[in-house]
């Protein structure tokens, strides 16, 4: 028995869910970025397996989909932890609860 | 594609995720993404993406797991406050995760196996870049650039306006 489409797209949920718990009960920038990071990738995974479960297409569009992906999400990795940095040389904190202001 | 190597890549990557999401210390929750992002490479592999682990493990291990490590170092003042958990978040990812298991069992379209396929050589991978893909390309090479300037100016900011 080899695995089915479900099960990869089952490990891929778990990890989308995991990702959504990372990002909405930590306070820490950081861990919010980690969990952003793995939803990503649990897409990336969904779209590589559809890709690998359906007639082949030409050309393979779920592989080029999930390369593009991977570039943005490196792009947003970036741009994420220089926000990260400047806040917490604003604020000397990067736990978002204390970030309530909109004056800088 | 073995069910034995499914299973115990599987097992790592949600282990390794799960102890992200709930370590403690941030180093700790870095490196354990670190190696939730190997797993997940092994599972491109095992669908016969190369091309697209290899990425993945050079963008991700190589290059996003350094950045957050320095992130954290250079905001390390702030890592032993306490970080209160919330548990509405439990409570949400538990419900999305039922709605997608959900979904994903009852729909019987989905219970297929993997077809013999061609192997996807990065030859070909190369040349659908060069002419489908040629302006997702350019656009992509114009968003990493932007974001690095970005980058940049978002961390040289502050320092202007403090001297």
């Amino acid at each position: 028995m080899t695995p089915t489409l479900q099960l990869f797209l089952f490990v891929s949920a778990a990890l989308f869910c995991i990702g959504l718990l990372a990002a909405l009960s930590r306070r820490h920038a950081i861990f919010i970025l980690i969990g952003i990071e793995m939803m990503l990738a649990a897409a990336n995974l969904n779209f590589v397996a559809f890709w690998r479960f359906s007639p082949q297409p030409q050309p393979p569009i779920g592989v080029m989909v999930a390369i593009f992906s991977i570039a943005i999400a490196a792009a947003e990795a970036a741009v994420g932890l220089a926000l990260v940095i400047a806040i917490y040389r604003h604020y000397r904190t990067t736990n978002v609860d204390r970030l309530d202001q909109l004056k800088g | 594609m073995s069910t034995a190597a499914f299973i115990v890549i599987a097992i790592l990557i949600l282990a390794a995720a799960l102890a992200a999401a709930s370590l403690p210390t941030l180093i700790h929750a870095a490196l354990s993404f670190a190696v939730a992002f190997v797993g997940i490479a092994a599972f491109f592999f095992l669908l016969g993406a190369e091309f697209v682990g290899l990425v993945q493990v050079f963008v991700y291990v190589g290059a996003v797991a350094v950045l957050i490590v320095f992130t954290i170092l250079l905001t390390r003042r702030d890592a032993t406050t306490p970080d209160k958990f919330n548990w509405g978040g439990v409570v949400i990812a538990i419900a999305v995760f039922n709605g997608l298991v959900w979904a994903i069992f009852r729909t019987p379209a989905l219970s297929i196996g993997a077809p013999q396929i061609e192997p996807l050589t990065v030859k070909r991978i190369g040349e659908v870049l060069m002419t489908d893909y040629v302006w997702p390309l350019q656009c992509v090479g114009l968003v990493l650039t932007a974001a690095l300037i970005g980058a940049l100016i978002l961390v040289m900011e502050e320092k202007n306006s403090k001297s």
